[in-house]
């Protein structure tokens, strides 16, 4: 049956039109492959507790992680200063696939250089792709700075940034005085996560040099870490604007990934000015929205600024009041009645939705501050967690996760898998199943084969749009996690008692 | 000023912001086509400049991205850091059939996860147990393939020896793939190598064992058709109408089998040149199994490529060729008709990877737009001398362009429509300017054959005649 051009059908349908379903079968014949009857005995195979200790038992083959490597979140953080281009030293092809993830997710353009090195590189060295590309960059994006990292490459023959960028301004690729601060981010070290605490110090130590004033601005910095939500961007302004909080944002990313169609492109939008993030060295203290995206970025802080620090993680109610409250220490404002009002009406939405998910098993997966976030709320709503994975685990986050499950009564039945991926996750949710699961877009391969249902929160979001525009911090973002949670609870019960005369009993129209 | 001189002087003018040395670099990638030349002008196929924001991969991408990833009953290990295969997890819509997880493998990313141990000590004898456990957990896997990522080639590890050991052991194909992203200058070497590897660890080891595949004149093998949204499928649907026996399908929805088959084929049948030519010229030397190019966008192209597929069989085939072009032209008229007023001299530029610069352009002529610059990301000299039986006098044609030139030509040449990848799809619509993704289709397709043109027509008039376009100005700025 040819197309109909009143109704064209895409792959979606198309495929399964007879002449396609034979033709599979036609193709079966030379394919070499195990049959159905095989394929489905393995298949149930692997939902068992045996395969699951066979799985556990892995040592060396690590299968669909939940991690990516460093520079990915060292470009992530470049982009939130002013007109700030990220050049990677090392092979090209990275620099392709880290604009493709972040196109994908953000949807919004996402610029990056890479200093192209090839086989020629690998043996005399990357300096001579330095000096050029950071001649090129200048001249063709006309940044006002360029944040550099490294690929694997670039790190296994031993570049040395810090020498290469002194030769490349020594050459005139760039003028003596252009910032070009740059962050060591072998991929074999860490993950993105590492990479953006990397790069942040980077920045930060390159723009504060000499700044140190005698007297203080009187302002807080701000450190949203691996942030892939711009709406968290604006939720955390919106908090600090509302505090009346004097504030410099390192480093602010929003715009650049949220901009506005105009008609007109172009490569540069808002981000941190770099004068104010020069000055964040003179800031009464900074904060941070992230633990584990900011370790070295906040010892740096405290052992070479003098400044005191702090990580927040404002993720639900209880998080949310305890990061106002330390604003309003730090600033001696009251915490205006705009916010309490926001604070009721989370509050009221929870009591309202409180009854589907409490008492439901959770799975989550994701990076620690976004699964320490989630936990935090699903605990405050009665949830409960039952596996909980971070594939770029660290000792530290198994500690604070476990004393946080172990501190409510909803936490109980919790294992945190520290250093596991989504095919351990698999044998968990077949073995030992839960309500949900939470996690990336890379969870829709489980919610097909466990059932499962996903809800997607976290990076990367690939296949859903725009759940990335909305805040999942402050009063607002746990209203937004609510909807996200109990409406998908919702649907699921509805698809679970759809079928007319047999189930649709349940279809309740009230809920 | 005749439009070839105007597009030349646009080239120059933009070209004038570079600095000098790399001025002179990029000048030989940039040309316009005059119609009677058999080239189009552009050097091509060498290294991408420092700091420009090239679209171009690594041979890591060429050779699992591309090549051997699509394989669906192999296991294929990014073999190395993590990232490579996160990042190219899942990304390529090669569709296949099979239980993930099971008997296929295809939307699954297997790392060795380097730390930094790893890169200090070597990382052969971890590989040795990585295999070990994947053929445990997955029994079912009818091979492995191990692409290194870039540290492998740089400490010196000898994945061969791995690769050789490992599949006695396990008694299945493992095939090491050297495609660490620093060699060459884009995903093409990735290609090149990957062949490279079906040559010396699927064929040699096979050659001159006694096959009991039941042969027919009819049997013919798709190679370079990656299945993207199902296109091999939509291809493979016409084939097997007038009348061939479609043995083997390279690589989209590919298994090992198929490609250890091919050697009985009679006829290779090639859709991206750039990225099989090698394997199906060893073919031809080694089995003499001749191949020929065929081009399935839009409908008159896929009726010429039936019929010069079909003068390679006898009559009955050449009849059936006309009988199939004959039941689905009606629809494509139809197609034609009710899509061509709507897209009639809309003018599309283009930028993608192995064939497609050059293979949608009768797609889109089919439907009365016109191509005023094109380029590809990774091409080589015969890729361009094949362009040029597809462009009119004054196409702009750009070799692997910059992010910045992409952007001048497409203020100048304010083209309709912009067809090219995810990296540049945001840049253009924030310009106002339609896009379709050219790699992926936009998440839809398949594109290929008569069924998938439907699709193409659709897709691009929704792209171009969407409302939303007319949004974008406030009316107050109007």
């Amino acid at each position: 049956m040819a197309q109909d051009p009143n109704n064209i059908k895409d792959h979606v349908e198309l495929f399964h039109q007879p002449e396609y379903q034979e033709l599979f079968e036609r193709k079966q014949k030379c394919e070499g492959m195990a049959p159905p009857e095989e394929v489905a005995k393995y298949a149930e195979w692997t939902k068992t507790w045996e395969y699951r200790e066979k799985n556990f038992a892995r040592e060396h083959s690590v299968i669909n992680p939940a991690k990516a490597c460093q520079p990915l979140g060292a470009i992530l953080a470049a982009v939130g200063f002013e007109e700030t281009l990220p050049f990677v030293q090392g092979s090209q092809g990275c620099v392709a696939y880290f604009r493709t993830h972040f196109s994908r997710h953000f949807k919004e353009p996402f610029n990056a250089a890479s200093s192209s090195m090839t086989e020629d590189a690998a043996v005399f060295g990357g300096l001579k792709n330095m000096i050029d590309g950071l001649a090129n960059s200048y001249t063709l994006y006309k940044p006002k700075m360029i944040a550099v990292c490294t690929t694997c490459m670039a790190e296994v023959i031993g570049d040395d940034l810090g020498a290469f960028i002194g030769n490349a301004k020594n050459e005139g690729a760039v003028p003596k005085d252009f910032p070009v601060p740059f962050a060591h981010t072998p991929s074999f070290v860490g993950s993105h996560i590492t990479g953006y605490d990397n790069m942040m110090k980077g920045i930060l130590s390159n723009l504060t040099k000499d700044q140190k004033k005698e007297t203080t601005n009187g302002k807080i910095n701000f450190i949203p870490g691996f942030e892939t939500y711009s709406g968290n961007l604006r939720e955390l302004k919106h908090l600090i604007g509302a505090m009346g909080v004097n504030a410099t944002v390192l480093a602010d990313n929003e715009h650049n990934l949220d901009s506005a169609n105009t008609g007109e492109y172009k490569m540069y939008h808002g981000g941190t000015p770099l004068a104010e993030a020069a000055d964040s060295i003179n800031a009464e203290a900074t904060f941070a929205l992230q633990t584990y995206t900011t370790p070295k970025t906040l010892q740096y802080i405290e052992k070479e600024w003098g400044q005191k620090t702090a990580a927040f993680r404002p993720w639900g109610i209880k998080a949310t009041d305890e990061f106002l409250m330390a604003l309003s220490e730090a600033t001696g404002n009251p915490i205006p009645a705009e916010l309490e009002l926001e604070r009721g009406r989370a509050v009221d939405a929870m009591t309202d939705s409180q009854a589907w998910v409490h008492g439901k098993k959770a799975a989550i997966y994701g990076d620690p501050d976004l699964v320490m976030g989630m936990l935090q709320f699903m605990l405050e709503l009665g949830i409960e967690p039952v596996h909980v994975l971070v594939t770029n685990s660290t000792k530290e986050f198994e500690a604070e996760a476990k004393a946080l499950l172990e501190s409510s009564p909803y936490g109980q039945q919790a294992t945190v898998w520290g250093g596991k991926d989504l095919w351990h996750l698999r044998s968990l949710l077949f073995t030992e199943p839960v309500d949900f699961l939470i996690g990336n877009s890379y969870g829709k391969y489980l919610w097909r084969d466990t059932k499962t249902p996903l809800i997607r929160i976290g990076y990367p979001l690939f296949d859903r749009h725009h759940l990335h525009r909305y805040s999942t911090i402050g009063y607002n973002g746990a209203i937004n996690l609510l909807n996200w949670i109990v409406n998908s609870v919702l649907d699921e019960l509805d698809r679970n008692t759809i079928i007319p005369s047999k189930t649709d009993i349940s279809y309740d129209l009230v809920r | 000023m005749s439009t070839v001189e105007e597009r030349k002087q646009l080239i120059k003018e933009v070209l004038d912001t570079y600095p000098e040395k790399a001025r002179k670099k990029r000048e030989k990638h940039l040309g316009v086509y005059e119609e009677g030349k058999s080239d189009c002008g552009v050097k091509s196929n060498k290294k991408s400049l420092p700091g420009v924001m090239t679209a171009r991969g690594c041979a890591y991408a060429g050779a699992k991205g591309v090549v051997w990833g699509p394989i669906k009953d192999m296991i294929h290990i990014s073999h190395g850091p993590v990232g490579c295969g996160y990042y190219s997890w899942s990304g390529r819509r090669n569709y296949y059939i099979g239980t993930t997880g099971v008997d296929t493998f295809g939307t699954m990313q297997f790392t060795s996860d380097f730390q930094e141990r790893d890169i200090v000590f070597g990382g052969d004898k971890k590989l040795k147990k990585i295999i070990d456990e994947l053929d445990e957990l997955f029994p079912l896997n009818n091979g492995m393939t191990i692409e290194s990522e870039c540290p492998i080639g740089l400490i010196g590890d000898d994945i061969e020896a791995v690769a050789r050991e490992k599949s006695k052991d396990i008694g299945k194909t493992v095939v090491p793939v050297r495609c660490e992203g620093f060699r060459g200058v884009s995903q093409s070497l990735g290609h090149h190598i990957a062949n490279d590897t079906i040559r010396d660890w699927v064929f040699k080891p096979q050659d001159g064992q006694e096959s009991d595949f039941d042969s027919t004149p009819y049997d013919v093998a798709i190679i370079g058709d990656y299945n993207i949204g199902g296109d091999a499928w939509s291809s493979r649907i016409l084939l097997e109408e007038i009348g061939l026996r479609v043995v083997a399908q390279w690589s989209g929805d590919g298994t090992l089998e198929e490609m250890k088959l091919t050697p009985n084929v009679k006829l290779n049948l090639i859709h991206c040149y750039r990225s099989m030519n090698y394997i199906s010229r060893y073919m031809e030397e080694k089995y003499g199994i001749p191949w020929l190019e065929y081009n399935f966008f839009g409908p008159t192209k896929i009726a010429e490529s039936l019929r010069a597929i079909a003068a390679q069989f006898d009559e009955t085939i050449q009849e059936k060729a006309e009988e199939v072009i004959a039941k689905y032209e009606p629809t494509a008229n139809e197609i034609v008709a009710k899509y061509r007023p709507r897209l009639e001299g809309k003018k599309v530029m283009m930028m993608v990877g192995g064939l497609r610069p050059r293979h949608v352009v009768p797609a889109f002529k089919d439907l009365g737009m016109e191509i005023v610059a094109t380029g590809y990301e990774f091409a080589h000299g015969d890729d361009y001398k094949r362009t040029t039986n597809y462009v009119k006098d004054s196409t702009v044609i750009y070799d692997d362009v910059t992010g910045y030139e992409f952007e001048k030509f497409a203020e100048a040449l304010e083209p309709d429509l912009v067809a090219a990848g995810i990296k540049e799809k945001y840049v253009f619509q924030k310009m106002g300017l339609p896009f379709r993704q050219m790699h992926s289709w936009d998440y839809s397709g398949p594109y290929h054959g008569y069924d998938g043109f439907a699709i193409f027509a659709r897709d691009m008039d929704l792209a171009l005649n969407s409302p939303t376009w007319d949004l974008i100005k406030a009316p107050w700025k109007k």
